[in-house]
């Protein structure tokens, strides 16, 4: 009880946070496309960048669940901030707490937990997506060193990131790598011109014959690419699916207020059934999203296996409410819906996003009707 | 239950393709013949360390060492 009442309490001052520290600058945040240094630095202070890692890492130590509630807390304030931990703490900082060695984890994962090095996850590519396994960035190795050439493209942080974990092809098969900018060989481009994620410093990375010591390869040359991508993304969507809930939740919370705070003929606007009925939708899917990501952190909390197909159905569902619910709520604010002034019109934006990283709700949808086509088949 | 059947059921959970449509025998690769995917690999070795307590070494991470029934087998009565 007494660990669960410290857990409660980090998210408590999380919400603190985010509402305060956050949520007030989320536009600024975007219009000006950077997530502020001083930001990140004060999370990392607070153990933000690091709230799932044990404690051993620097971590909060908070449990799948709890980490699930803080992600919610700080998504709900801004996207781009959530995509931070997204990446740093769930993609990388979890991979590599599962599959980097006790050298590589004590090398990397204070520094990232301090903030001191912010990560991020290379995989997909100008012309590779979901095909993970068809990427063209390649290594090869001269002695004891990978030299990696090649291009990825919409890295997530890319652009402020010290770390990169980088999945390239070469002679000895598929291989992830920790890839450290300040080694030199690594050139990072910010993408402009975005729908949304504005201040998440999305970019194209290039690597032009990067060096990376033998020490840097994460499990073996090969053999573990698989194993490293697939725990990667599992994490990724286990956010994601927090993240969905958080847009979903604040969109509903924003038409909740403006349809008791505006009037029209004569009345506020949540006396109309019609809105009555869009309200009534949005609380039930949240709910039941809620129940989906609760699930499957419990799932994950007690090492159950089918804990990723929880969460693939639970970052599936999230990431559509979060679409159907933001379309909603732009609807009862009427013009003011389509207005920056208005954060349902970036909500909106931000929602689409999630149904298309973290593997689309199409390749989603593949992976659990061949889960279901199993689970529900009557011999 | 025997170690062989355990693991056979496990597989058969996770298959790509339907359980009455792979036909496979204790020494038949299951990724070559296309009946698991990467994602597989993944939760065997998960299962494996969660169901028999073993902690599976980055250096043990070949697919080799998980592609047959025979090969799963007897990696856990090694490492048991």
């Amino acid at each position: 009880m007494k660990e669960q009442a410290r857990q409660e309490r980090i998210i408590a001052e999380a919400r603190e946070f985010a509402n305060t520290k956050i949520r007030p600058f989320a536009a600024e945040f975007e219009h000006t496309g950077i997530l502020p240094g001083d930001l990140i630095k004060e999370m990392a202070g607070r153990g933000y960048l690091a709230a799932g890692f044990p404690r051993e890492f620097d971590g909060l130590g908070l449990d799948p669940v709890n980490y699930g509630f803080f992600t919610e807390e700080i998504g709900k304030a801004c996207a781009s901030t959530r995509g931070l931990l997204t990446v740093h703490t769930s993609l990388v900082g979890e991979a590599l707490l599962r599959w980097a060695n006790d050298a590589q984890k004590e090398k990397w994962l204070k520094p990232m937990a301090r903030g001191e090095k912010i990560a991020c996850f290379a995989l997909t590519e100008p012309d590779v997506g979901t095909d993970a396994k068809s990427i063209q960035t390649s290594y090869r190795k001269e002695g004891n060193t990978y030299f990696i050439n090649g291009r990825k493209k919409w890295i997530t942080m890319g652009d402020i990131a010290d770390l990169f974990l980088v999945v390239a092809q070469g002679e000895g098969g598929v291989t992830a790598f920790i890839v450290e900018r300040d080694k030199g060989g690594v050139k990072t481009e910010r993408i402009k011109g975005l729908l949304a994620g504005k201040a998440a410093h999305i970019a194209e990375v290039e690597f032009n014959e990067t060096q990376v010591p033998a020490e840097n390869v994460i499990t073996k040359e090969g053999g573990g690419f698989s194993y490293v991508v697939n725990t990667a993304l599992d994490h990724g969507r286990y956010s994601i699916a927090w993240g969905g809930l958080a847009l979903a939740v604040e969109a509903t919370e924003a038409m909740v207020t403006y349809s008791r705070k505006r009037s029209q003929f004569g009345k506020k606007i949540y006396n109309h059934q019609l809105i009555q009925g869009i309200i009534g939708d949005a609380v039930t899917k949240i709910h039941a999203g809620r129940a989906l990501c609760m699930r499957a952190g419990e799932m994950r909390k007690s090492g159950d296996g089918d804990a990723v197909i929880e969460t693939t159905i639970a970052k599936y569902f999230t990431s559509k409410i979060a679409m159907q619910v933001a379309i909603d709520a732009v609807q009862v604010h009427g013009g003011n819906g389509c207005y920056d002034q208005y954060p349902v019109e970036r909500i909106f934006r931000e929602a689409k996003i999630l149904e298309i990283i973290e593997g689309t709700s199409q390749v989603q949808q593949e992976i659990i009707s061949s889960f279901g086509l199993r689970r529900y088949y009557r011999k | 239950m025997e170690l062989n059947e355990k693991i056979r059921r496990f597989i058969e959970a996770n298959l790509v393709v339907f359980e009455d449509e792979a036909e496979f025998e204790d020494d038949d690769n299951i990724f070559e013949m296309g009946f698991v995917n990467s994602l597989f690999a993944m939760k065997m070795v998960n299962y494996i360390e969660q169901e028999f307590g073993i902690e599976i070494s980055n250096d043990d991470l070949e697919i080799s060492n998980f592609s047959t029934v025979n090969r799963i087998v007897n990696y856990i009565n090694e490492k048991k």
